[in-house]
């Protein structure tokens, strides 16, 4: 047995490195996987960068940073495969929602009439709304910012971003030391629970199918170990894929229940794994379709695209300037090559390519893949913007022109 | 007081962000017997950034396990108020002290220009003060649990003695002897004959 330690925070969608080891799949390949239990991304950073630990559940961007020098110690991570795509959702405090569309299951079908009628509210509420994210180099900020950004709000001046850990974001806004907050599950769902505030946006309807956590590790570390690394990918996809099972989902629920994993009841563990949540305290739950992918459509599969998507965001904000450099260590993090290596042999579909121009597909598209037939979701942005990732600064461009 | 000159170097302002307020004290008594002066406890609660933005320290000292990492990291990053940068401090020539400091659950942040031997002998302080302290809750957890075993191995000594008439050490003996055919510890066969014995009607 070779033994790995992983990190995670606790969060829904650390479900695949959970049940990895819960059901056995690391021990069918030959590894004993340890997990570490982490309240903040810097810990679970650092734990990563300073060999604590052998790989991270770790946001996607966060994973990118860290290589540019973004984030403490300059270090090369890659992220061989994506831990999950989507999850996350913005609440708004019950006082800030009263001034969007009555019905909150049409604020988060409509996220562009949203958009424009969040900008209004902003003018409407009593301070600059504080917006909880969790972190800098989150999914969940580029994706507000993105959002926001559609609507003429500049997310550094119209608002204000302030960085809290998951954990804390229920208490936060049940302070008032915040107005609202994105964040990944349950936590969404606890707010609402607690009658705090209600889901105004989810993750999905901004970007049909958006990068959220990988599975990151030291390139240093994932070079040497070859055999380990394909092993490890082939558990936690395989626990992938138990998790995307509805068959599974109440256990899956009671054991992200326990206080050793995500330790929040499986009732607001469940809303996420099945699309269906409560997005105000009382309501019925609403269906949004595709709230949470772990396996399917290849989600596991880390696009080199997707990563310049992050790094375009990135200089889109000033968090790190335009350079071939930044752009070449960007796209080098996510490595499908070691995608396709470890999980050839499992009889998966795998992309033919490495690189697709994102936010292109209305419907499902069936595409070049080895073995198997392959079929993509859609992949929509919101606003119907297309990146190409050949051109980012020509979609830098057009996004500064966009009419708010 | 506060930045007064010792030995031609300015006194380092030193930050404690600690949730364990217990810790910290620990912390700060060790620091001040090293000869610092001007150190400040911060709980990371609430608006605990602003406050450690208008003290402008040298050193910020957090614990390593405090869900608002994050937090504070966000404010050294985007905060105009500080006159110098702070980041994690690193020192590239010694792997093994960051190893032993997120060993012990510390992470230190420096102002940049800060000379490595200046920082080391703080984060070294840190480093053992928090482990000192994490031995020292280990001792009490364990003193805690042997007192409530020898209660148990009492109230089951007791019961041995009044039912069967023994006197104390023949009543030990038996719970020992029991525990040693059985390949159990003393407090589970206790623990099991309180239970037995109450459930027989017995007074617990």
């Amino acid at each position: 047995m070779t033994p790995i330690s992983v990190a995670f925070l606790p969060l829904t969608d650390s479900a695949p490195l959970i049940v990895a080891r819960a059901k056995g799949f690391a021990e069918a390949q030959g590894i004993e996987l340890g997990l570490v239990r982490t309240t903040s991304w810097a810990t679970l950073r650092d734990r990563l960068v300073y060999g604590q630990v052998q790989a991270a559940h770790m946001l996607a961007p966060l994973a990118i940073a860290v290589s540019l020098g973004l984030s403490q110690h300059r270090t090369a991570l890659s992220a061989p495969f994506k831990l999950n795509v989507n999850g996350n959702a913005l609440v708004m405090a019950t006082e800030f929602a009263a001034a969007l569309d009555p019905e909150p299951a049409k604020r988060v079908r409509d996220p562009v009439a949203t958009a424009h009628d969040f900008a209004s509210a902003i003018g409407l509420h009593r301070r600059k709304p504080v917006i909880g994210v969790v972190h800098r180099f989150s999914s969940h900020a580029l994706m507000l910012r993105y959002w926001l950004g559609y609507a003429g709000v500049d997310p550094d001046r119209d608002v204000s971003l302030r960085v809290l850990p998951p954990s804390l974001m229920v208490e936060a806004l049940r302070l008032g030391e915040i107005d609202g907050f994105i964040a990944g599950e349950p936590w969404n769902s606890v707010a609402i629970a607690e009658g705090l505030g209600e889901i105004v946006a989810a993750g999905v309807n901004i970007w049909r199918r958006g990068v959220e956590k990988v599975l990151a590790m030291r390139t240093d570390w994932m070079e040497a170990n070859a055999g380990t690394v394909d092993r490890l990918l082939v558990a936690v996809s395989h626990a992938a894929a138990w998790c995307d099972d509805p068959a599974n989902r109440g256990e899956l629920a009671l054991l992200l229940e326990q206080p050793d994993h995500v330790g929040q009841p499986a009732e607001w563990i469940s809303t996420a794994l099945s699309g269906r949540l409560v997005l105000r305290h009382g309501d019925a739950p609403a269906d949004i379709p595709d709230f949470l992918l772990f396996h399917r459509e290849a989600s596991g599969f880390p696009w080199r695209s997707q990563a310049l998507w992050i790094y375009s965001q990135l200089v889109r904000w000033g968090m790190v300037k335009a350079d071939a450099a930044a752009e070449r260590g960007a796209a080098a993090v996510f490595r499908p090559d070691v995608y396709r290596r470890a999980l050839g042999g499992a009889g998966l579909p795998m992309p033919g390519a490495s690189m697709k121009v994102e936010g292109a597909l209305a419907a499902p598209l069936p595409v070049g893949a080895h073995q198997g037939a392959l079929t993509l979701g859609p992949d929509r942005f919101f606003d119907g913007a297309v990146f190409d990732p050949d051109d980012i600064a020509g979609y830098l461009a057009a996004l500064a022109q966009s009419p708010a | 007081m506060g930045r007064a000159a010792a030995g031609g170097e300015p006194a380092l302002r030193i930050v404690v962000v600690d949730d364990s307020g217990l810790r910290a004290t620990v912390l700060e008594e060790g620091l001040r017997e090293a000869g610092y002066e001007d150190i400040h406890l911060v709980p990371p609660r609430g608006a605990f950034v602003a406050k450690i933005e208008r003290m402008a320290p040298d050193v910020v000292l957090m614990d390593l396990g405090s869900p608002s990492r994050d937090t504070l990291e966000e404010m050294l990053a985007v905060s105009r108020a500080l006159a110098r940068p702070i980041a994690m401090f690193v020192d590239q020539s010694d792997e093994a002290m960051i190893g032993a400091a997120i060993d012990a659950g510390v992470s230190a942040y420096v102002v940049d220009g800060l000379r490595k031997d200046r920082v080391k002998p703080i984060l070294d302080l840190a480093i053992r003060r928090f482990n000192a302290f994490a031995r020292m809750q280990a001792e009490l957890e364990e003193a805690r649990t042997a007192l409530a075993d020898r209660k148990t191995i009492d109230r089951a000594k007791a019961i041995l003695m009044h039912t069967r008439n023994l006197a104390e050490p023949e009543a030990y003996a038996l719970l020992r002897s029991t525990a040693m055919s059985r390949n159990k510890r003393i407090v589970e066969v206790a623990e099991a004959l309180i239970t037995a014995h109450s459930l027989l009607g017995g007074q617990p």
